[in-house]
């Protein structure tokens, strides 16, 4: 019998009943939440199920909501079950004051880098991991970027002096003399964004 | 006393072992990544890979850009076969949008895939070569290679990072020398591939350089997250074409090639054996491109004027594509909210794309999951105990591509 969704929440509800919640299938992919401790326990019983084999881990990585209060930072599996060809997703969400969340990597070699590169973006603690530190980012590094604190930089802002590409420049490019003596000269007196 | 004038690390002067830092700039890592090595000799102790050197934050910028905008930043993780990236990101795009694309683009986007997929094979085959000491094959195929770039100058004008292809099809249709050198490289490439086997697949110095080097299990493989070749040479049949077909793989007929050990000599014999398998999709595809007659064989993008820029000279003389136009260019298209998980069979696995968005002009969050980063922490227990030569050939044979590392 091919494995469908429906059959996979059943089995899901027989075993671990209301606590996991929040079932949806966007685009046709299994979808669901799990409280974080017991991300392990549903990962294994996943994996050993004899229905349901979700044995191989595609993906793992973290998302962060700043305005669903106490459940900030999240950490979504990507799991697939090679044999019967079926996706499933889920997620355990995490306070942003105690992101502690256990590791998968006991279970998933595949799990240890996705984890520190989970932790060096977003600050998710998992408990438990052989070498938890920053994979990507440099080690001084004291935030965690990918969190949504740290807007990238506004693209119509002035202030920052970036001739070479049209922002704000003082070069005025397209203005300036063609002879070559007198470029260096205007560019000497044209440093405080004095239109030439 | 302190007579020493230079400070040694606590412990290294009993020290047996050699400490070899193998990179970040090495000629033999193909890119910027470093491994620190633990040598007992020759023999490998222990090794610890350390990568982020040409880390971009990439999924930090796709969060302010339009999804146009990101095709770009994906040319940038597996350089060596960008069209594939840019092809997985418009179908992430697509699947998110519902944007369904006409028969013809999909057979355009197959031979595109798979020219790149032998791109990529045939460099990391012939450095494989390289890095056994044979540099003769790398000579012969590479001049395919730029054949294969030349290609895709002819439809996208660039060659490295291509940013080829568009939400929905591509920006120009295929030309006529584009055809003809598709059909040039159909026509040449096999006897080039042929000569480059003879010259390793029963060659005794590289059998015994490569058999037995770097050897993985399925289970293992598996449980370190291998996809594609590095997968199939441990003898697991997992190809995304066939699993979960996408851009209608399903129309093609081809062998999925699988080894058993898992070693580079594995590695490289499905590589070789998926570039025959490339040429016979990309025959295929160039057959069933002949079948469109008339109107429908000038199709080369779908009908979604939200998401497809129109064509410069309508901007300039129609309202209506006027106004898309400034639509989509000042962002004013907003996506539908929802998540989706969208991946292709990448050269070096299944390249994935996960993509939450809340309705807004820019992804809200953006995951590559890129298979090098993924299979790359195998490394160290690939090498464990094998001679330091053997190192490098598992690195070249692993295919690591520092882009696809780091993101």
């Amino acid at each position: 019998m091919a494995l469908t969704n429906e059959h996979i929440k059943q089995r899901l509800i027989e075993k671990f009943g209301d606590q996991l919640t929040a079932f949806e299938e966007p685009y046709g992919m299994l979808t669901f939440e799990a409280p974080k401790e017991l991300n392990l326990k549903v990962l294994t019983f996943l994996s050993e199920d004899a229905e349901l084999k979700f044995r191989f881990l595609t993906d793992l990585c973290g998302v962060h909501f700043p305005d669903n209060t106490g459940k900030e930072l999240g950490v979504v599996y990507h799991l697939h079950n090679l044999e019967d060809n079926v996706r499933i997703r889920f997620k355990v969400f995490a306070d942003v004051n105690k992101p502690d969340i256990y590791t998968a990597s006991s279970l998933f070699s595949s799990a240890n880098w996705q984890e520190r590169e989970t932790y060096d973006f977003y600050g998710i603690n998992f408990i438990g991991h052989p070498n938890l530190k920053r994979i990507l980012n440099v080690d001084e590094m004291d935030y965690f970027p990918l969190r949504k604190e740290f807007p990238l930089e506004d693209q119509s802002r002035v202030d920052k002096d970036d001739e070479m590409f049209g922002r704000g420049g003082t070069l005025g490019f397209g203005t300036e003399k063609t002879d070559h003596g007198t470029l260096t000269e205007d560019h000497k007196h044209n440093v405080n964004n004095e239109i030439i | 006393m302190s007579d020493q004038h230079i400070k040694l690390p606590e412990g290294s002067i009993e020290k047996t072992t050699t400490t070899l830092n193998l990179g970040p700039t090495h000629p033999a890592t193909h890119g910027v990544f470093q491994n620190i090595l633990e040598l007992d000799g020759e023999r490998i102790v222990s090794a610890e890979q350390t990568v982020g050197y040409i880390h971009r934050a990439f999924e930090k910028i796709a969060e302010r850009r339009p999804l146009y905008q990101i095709t770009p930043l994906t040319d940038r993780l597996n350089y060596c076969s960008s069209p594939l990236n840019n092809m997985g990101w418009h179908l992430t795009c697509e699947k998110l949008l519902g944007v369904k694309t006409p028969k013809r683009v999909d057979y355009l986007r197959v031979i595109i895939m798979e020219l790149a997929r032998i791109s990529d094979h045939l460099i990391c085959n012939s450095i494989v070569g390289v890095d056994s000491g044979a540099y003769t094959g790398f000579l012969y195929v590479m001049q395919y290679r730029e054949l294969i770039y030349e290609i895709y100058e002819e439809i996208c004008g660039s060659r490295l990072t291509t940013n080829i292809g568009r939400i929905g099809g591509f920006e120009r249709n295929f030309n006529d020398i584009a055809f003809q050198k598709i059909q040039k490289f159909l026509d040449e490439y096999p006897d080039v591939q042929r000569e480059f086997e003879n010259l390793f697949t029963r060659n005794r110095i590289f059998m015994e350089r490569t058999i037995g080097a770097g050897p993985i299990s399925a289970e293992r493989a598996l449980n370190y997250g291998f996809t594609g070749p590095n997968l199939r040479a441990a003898g697991v049949d997992y190809d995304v074409r066939v699993h979960s077909p996408y851009s209608s793989y399903e129309d093609f007929e081809f062998i999925v090639p699988v080894g058993s050990t898992g070693d580079c000599y594995d590695r490289f014999l499905v590589r070789n054996e998926e570039m025959w398998q490339s040429m016979s999709i990309i025959k295929q595809a160039m057959q069933k491109l002949e079948q469109f007659k008339g109107a429908d064989a000038e199709v080369y993008h779908a009908d979604v004027p939200e998401y497809y820029l129109p064509d410069k000279k309508d901007v300039y003389t129609k309202m209506e594509a006027l106004i898309w136009h400034f639509k989509i260019i000042m962002g004013e298209i907003d996506m539908p909210k929802g998540e989706v998980y969208m991946s292709v069979e990448g050269a070096n696995g299944e390249v994935g794309y996960y993509f939450i968005s809340d309705g807004g002009r820019s992804p809200y969050r953006l995951h590559f999951r890129r298979p090098c980063f993924i299979y790359y922490q195998a490394y160290e227990e690939l090498t464990k105990g094998a001679m330091l030569s053997d190192a490098i050939i598992v690195m070249s044979s692993l295919n690591l591509i520092a882009g696809e590392m780091d993101a």
